[in-house]
């Protein structure tokens, strides 16, 4: 690929990391990891989520301690830094989320934490100056300094934080999904930028879900699977097969329930949806009794596409019909009413109400039956929570407790008795089983499956591939805001749906998937 | 269309109900379980404490102040401002604030008022007083849930333009002669006890049960929470929002007709400042300004503390200078109290 590589691999390594493990209580996120980072190399992180990417990650950069292991930056062990050690030893990392402040001009972000000043007052012209030459060096020589951030594409913000992260003068950079956000053009820009960086002699640690750009981009390859290190390899030696293949790398355990149901009259209908953030309408429908599984990548559009269905995005084109009645688009009300429920992504953020109690959470979105004259029929509603959060096995002391004192998995049963006590007809699950422990994740399953049996149509969507496989009858598969592709579950394996969802454009791969 | 199984109330194969025992066995000691204070009044408990501590400390020190005279003068000072903390206290549940509603108190008692000096019979000119406050309300409420603006700047605004208004209304000057029937309204007595009285009562217990035990109330809680999760949970978020605003401004409005009938006459400045007691009130109750905490028997008792506070230290002589710095201590111990509470439950 590069003209260097051979030489490179015999360079000294930088930075290199030597078994090292890291568990969270009786979760081993990661087990004895050997990682070497050399200059002039572009070193790829693959795995599923879930596979300790992003551990790696926090422990390089001194975000978390390591629980054993050595961490050497230029064969000398620095123990367990802190982030800014990490920052000063050389160690440069640019987040998927960008850490810039959307209403400061791009000097002061540049320059936010040395802004060159005299006696603390700043000196705009040397800023402007700085920030100038901080810039050229990212290929954004046009930019002023003084436009605000918030003002730019995102791409362009990407470039800003990148020439913010070589400020400090790393030798090590890592990059964690820089191009989620951004389109192809200006992913292939980005690696380009990359390269160059490279080229330069900086140590490069790239993480990303895309298999194409890893090959773009590769030298070497580090494979990680379950906490677990697979294997660390020249890039060339792999093709797209075999780079899947030891990414995933193992069988589905039976965790899910058998899917021996009877799959009956379509129940949900969406005809000519335009997502957020979308330019190709989604079609497809949702039978009685049936499961659905959303895959797709990061930013693929997944959340979108139920988030746009519960109309929680405001208004939207397109048509969603639950029965063969219409649902009027842009309030959740109207789909709650109609009989559509979703359990959202981000329990703290968008689902729970934390300062109420457990009755009080699990009943919020049936006030409406439980209620006559405006009164809410404690009884009533004592009886419900009862027999629902009951059914799902609920440890708690008492129903009064508030609800933030449950653990995750419990939490997550609290909002699944929530939309049971809705009679939905239709139930989406955005991420069900996001921090919850193995335990509650078979019993969240079970419930699935039975609502499932009983005749409600379900829309699974996960990042977890054995998760949307094993429970689904048929996947969905996600990619640039739209259905790429159409799978049934049961003869299709992790690697076709990764395959469909890592393609760019996604129009010929429905053509194939016709039939 | 109902299915069966599980969208049958009464019967869920999979998910039967617990049988006595396990996870449903809390529910039930629960209702066996000994009534204690705290369930009575659950979340307001906090304010009723201090303020019962108040009331024994207060008659053992001045044997003026557990007089029927004393506690008449007591319910008097009370009575309007109270009113007003209690639609402060919705606004405030839902994480918003209503700086408005001294003025709007100052507004619509003297709109009642000259209604009265134009001849219009009583119940029509309280019923315009009334209307304008909650019109003030919903213009309040429709600006915050509507146009997303921030509930400080907007009641911020309105309380100088409420203020304004009746300055120009009034050309600054006291409204009167008003019939003496109207008057009889705030300064007449029922079964022995102020009319005052009686109203804020009235309308403490009405918001409380409102609050407790209607599909509104838990609305408003579920809103204060966190709006976006209620969103999603099938809440009516903008119009819970609207409505907690316009009864702020009907309350205000209810206190500003009741202060015109007390004086019977309309006071262009009436209410100023008012809206700062009841805030204060609002948090000495035990609400929290982040929303979904507090209730209305705790806002009263925080009224009646703050009351209390102002009419032992007159009867005790003590210089009501140091009456302001008492109460405003007490708002920051509340408030001390109350974070160091909720960061002690988290923490366990």
């Amino acid at each position: 690929m590069s003209p260097g590589v051979a030489d490179n691999t015999t360079a000294e390594p930088v930075v290199a990391l030597r078994n090292a493990s890291k568990a969270y209580g009786p979760n081993k996120a990661l087990t004895d990891v050997t990682l070497e980072l050399r200059p002039g190399e572009v070193m790829c992180l693959a795995g599923e989520n879930g596979a300790g990417k992003s551990t790696l990650i926090k422990i390089l950069t001194g975000a978390i301690r390591r629980d054993t292991g050595d961490y050497l930056i230029d064969g000398k062990d620095v123990g367990s830094p802190t982030p800014s050690q990490a920052r000063e030893a050389g160690i440069g990392v640019v987040y998927q989320e960008l850490s810039l402040l959307p209403d400061l001009s791009v000097a002061e972000n540049l320059l936010m934490s040395r802004l060159p000043a005299r006696r603390g007052i700043t000196r705009p012209r040397e800023a402007r100056q700085q920030a100038r030459t901080m810039l050229e060096r990212v290929g954004l020589e046009g930019l002023d300094p003084d436009t605000l951030v918030a003002g730019l594409p995102l791409a362009v913000q990407q470039l800003v934080e990148i020439a913010k992260v070589l400020g400090a003068t790393p030798r090590v950079l890592i990059f964690d999904e820089p191009t989620t956000a951004l389109s192809e053009t200006e992913t292939k820009a980005l690696l380009e930028r990359i390269k160059q960086l490279r080229d330069e002699g900086h140590a490069i640690m790239y993480v990303t879900h895309h298999l194409e750009e890893m090959f773009e981009i590769g030298d070497q390859v580090t494979v990680l699977r379950d906490g677990g290190l697979v294997l660390t390899a020249p890039m060339g030696d792999f093709d797209r097969d075999r780079l899947i293949a030891s990414m995933v790398g193992r069988k589905i355990e039976s965790l899910y329930p058998a899917s021996n149901r009877t799959i009956g009259e379509p129940r949900l209908r969406v005809k000519g949806l335009l997502p957020q953030g979308s330019s190709t309408p989604i079609d497809f429908e949702v039978r009685a009794g049936e499961i659905v599984g959303v895959a797709g990548l990061l930013g693929s559009g997944r959340s979108e596409l139920v988030r746009a269905i519960f109309g929680a995005d405001g208004r939207q084109t397109g048509e969603v019909s639950v029965d063969g009645k219409r649902v009027a688009g842009g309030d959740p009300r109207r789909a709650v009413q109609a009989g559509i429920g979703l359990l959202t992504e981000d329990r703290k953020r968008l689902g729970l109400l934390l300062e109420l109690t457990i009755r009080e959470n699990a009943s919020i979105a049936d006030l409406d039956a439980l209620s006559s004259f405006f009164l809410v029929d404690r009884r009533e509603e004592r009886g419900i929570v009862d027999k629902y959060l009951g059914g799902l096995r609920l440890r708690a002391a008492s129903w009064e407790q508030p609800v933030s004192s449950l653990s995750g998995g419990n939490q997550q049963k609290v909002l699944l008795a929530r939309w049971l006590a809705t009679k939905a007809k239709v139930l989406m699950f955005d991420e069900p089983t996001k921090g919850v422990d193995v335990g509650a994740k078979a019993e969240i399953y079970k419930v699935i499956g039975d609502l499932a049996a009983e005749g409600l149509a379900v829309i699974v969507v996960s990042s977890y591939l054995p998760e949307v496989l094993g429970l689904a009858d048929r996947v969905l598969i996600m990619s640039g805001g739209t259905v790429a592709g159409e799978l049934p579950a049961a003869g299709a394996t992790e690697e076709d749906v990764l395959r469909l969802a890592s393609v760019g454009g996604g129009a010929t791969v429905t053509e194939e998937m016709g039939a | 269309m109902r299915l069966p199984g599980i969208h049958g109330r009464e019967s869920a194969p999979g998910l039967e109900p617990l049988a006595a025992g396990g996870g449903g066995g809390a529910v039930v000691d629960e209702e066996e379980r000994i009534l204690t204070f705290g369930n009575v009044f659950g979340r307001d408990a906090g304010g009723l404490i201090v303020l019962l501590i108040l009331f024994g400390a207060l008659t053992l020190a001045s044997p003026e102040f557990l007089t029927s005279a004393n506690m008449d003068n007591l319910a008097r000072q009370v009575a309007v401002f109270g009113i007003i903390a209690v639609g402060q206290l919705l606004v405030i549940l839902t994480a918003g604030i209503d700086l408005s509603v001294g003025s709007v108190l100052g507004l619509t008692g003297c709109i009642s008022a000259e209604l009265l000096v134009h001849k219009i019979g009583i119940v029509p000119a309280i019923l315009g007083g009334l209307a304008a406050g909650a019109a003030i309300g919903v213009f309040n409420g429709a600006l915050v849930a509507y146009g997303k603006l921030p509930p400080f700047i907007v009641t911020l605004g309105m309380l100088g333009i409420a203020r304004g208004a009746v300055l120009v209304l009034t050309n600054a000057n006291t409204v009167q002669p008003l019939p003496d029937s109207f008057g009889q309204i705030a300064n007449g007595s029922f079964l022995g006890l102020p009319n005052l009285l009686w109203l804020f009562a009235a309308v403490v217990v009405v918001a409380a049960f409102v609050l407790r035990r209607t599909v509104f109330g838990r609305y408003v809680y579920a809103v204060g929470s966190n709006p976006e999760s209620a969103r999603l949970a099938g809440v009516p978020v903008t119009r819970v929002l609207v409505a907690v605003y316009a009864i702020a401004g009907l309350l205000a409005a209810v206190g500003g007709v009741l202060f015109t009938s007390r004086l019977n006459a309309g006071i262009p400045t009436a209410g100023t400042g008012y809206e700062l007691n009841a805030i204060a009130a609002c948090v000495i109750g035990g609400a929290s300004l982040f929303g979904a905490k507090g209730g209305a028997y705790g806002a009263a008792a925080g009224a009646l503390i703050v009351g209390v506070l102002n009419n032992g230290g007159n009867l005790l002589a003590i210089n009501s200078f140091y009456l302001q710095i008492i109460i405003g201590a007490l708002i920051l111990i509340a408030v001390a109290f109350d974070q160091w509470q909720s960061r002690r439950s988290a923490g366990s």
